[in-house]
């Protein structure tokens, strides 16, 4: 086994990931496997090659991950989406899965400063009204007991969000306490 | 117009109602929420990751995010299962001890160790191990790390499991129950939430 070298800050570099348990070798991959990988291409990465184990699982969860991110006919612009998956995952502590999303929020919203103060300073950052609602509301969400109650609503109506891009929030920030516990457990990333 | 799925259920959200019709707009998102939900508790083959044991987890993790509608369906089905019942006045005696508030956990040592929070590192108690037996007890100490403190996992949790008779494939599929109660919870949570301030 190659050496891992751990990330022991946030960052928005691309960073690889190594599972603790085995993952399916390539070669046994089934069809059934490639319907829960839902790309093929994913069969190259470790992580997905865990998750197949359990092909049904994994397919749903992948499913539900694209349209909650990626469906942007309506809702929530796609770089708040990302800020709210990059929130969640600074508070829950996932430097692999901030990573990515820390790049994706920083590529739609072309704030990559303010998105690098997240990393920084964490979730307490002033990043303008708008996306300090969006990260309140998500650490509220991240938090058990869960702690988002009426004022997370009120600020983000008063930071301009409408009930369904309030739900895009609420369905982003859900799904990164999903993402953030597998990444978080299975396995640890490496620079 | 969807029928009803799990999350409608257990959020209160009606037929025809605002948020059904936003819902609507993520058809995908909300139909594969609802497959991942069949195919982690009817499941084809559950394999050698029992039903019972489904249900003990889900009742236990959804319990130790506090009393709500969640927490009563997961109670439910659990003492709905014909080797689960016995399990249910147990895990609600675990939830008890169990509860607390996180995120918390040690972050790799360096910069962020400033932000390390300790907190309680929930064992199950020796009076009711026998009761739940050598994998349920691993896998309560284990989803207790996933809610709570998940930072802190580490590969010997993994061998934990191992060592208590999981096998790999079982673990990938608790840790995603796990994973994916802890999504379903708190959308269920944010829409009652948002259905409330609507009202």
């Amino acid at each position: 086994m190659s050496t891992i070298n751990p990330p022991v800050v946030f960052t928005q570099d691309e960073l690889g990931w190594v599972s603790w348990i085995d993952p399916l070798p390539e070669a046994e991959l089934t069809e059934r496997h490639f319907a829960g990988l839902v790309d093929r291409a994913r069969a190259k990465s470790e992580y997905f090659r865990l998750l197949v184990r359990d092909p049904e699982v994994l397919e749903a969860r992948t499913k539900t991950d694209k349209d909650i991110f990626y469906n942007v006919a309506d809702g929530l612009p796609r770089a708040e989406r990302e800020l709210a998956a990059a929130a969640t995952s600074r508070y829950n502590g996932c430097i692999y899965c901030a990573s990515v999303h820390a790049r994706f929020a920083s590529t739609y919203s072309k704030r990559r400063d303010d998105v690098q103060r997240l990393l920084d300073e964490g979730v307490g950052a002033d990043l303008g009204e708008r996306w300090n609602a969006v990260v309140k509301a998500s650490v509220a969400l991240a938090e058990t007991p869960i702690a988002f109650g009426p004022d997370n609503i009120a600020e983000l109506r008063r930071a301009g969000l409408d009930d369904a891009e309030i739900v895009d929030v609420i369905n982003g920030a859900s799904f990164f306490n999903w993402a953030n516990r597998l990444m978080l457990s299975l396995g640890e990333p490496s620079k | 117009m969807a029928p009803k799925d799990i999350i409608d259920t257990l959020a209160g959200i009606e037929p025809g109602s605002t948020l059904d019709a936003i819902r609507a707009r993520r058809l995908q998102a909300r139909e594969n929420a609802q497959k991942s939900y069949l195919s982690l508790f009817e499941p084809v083959d559950p394999g050698d990751f029992s039903l019972a044991e489904r249900a003990a987890v889900a009742a236990f993790v959804t319990g130790l995010h506090g009393e709500s509608p969640v927490a009563a369906f997961y109670r439910d089905k659990l003492g709905a299962n014909a080797d689960g019942a016995a399990l249910v006045e147990p895990i609600q005696i675990e939830i008890e001890r169990g509860k607390t508030t996180g995120p918390y956990g040690a972050f790799p040592a360096g910069p962020l160790s400033a932000e390390n929070k300790a907190g309680l590192i929930y064992r199950v108690s020796a009076e009711r191990k026998p009761q739940l037996g050598n994998r349920l007890v691993a896998a309560l100490e284990h989803a207790h790390l996933l809610v709570f403190r998940p930072r802190d996992a580490a590969s010997a949790d993994m061998k934990a499991l191992l060592a208590a008779g999981w096998s790999t494939t079982g673990i990938v599929t608790f840790s995603q129950l796990v994973a994916f109660l802890s999504f379903q919870v708190r959308v269920v949570s944010g829409l009652r939430t948002l259905a409330a301030a609507s009202a």
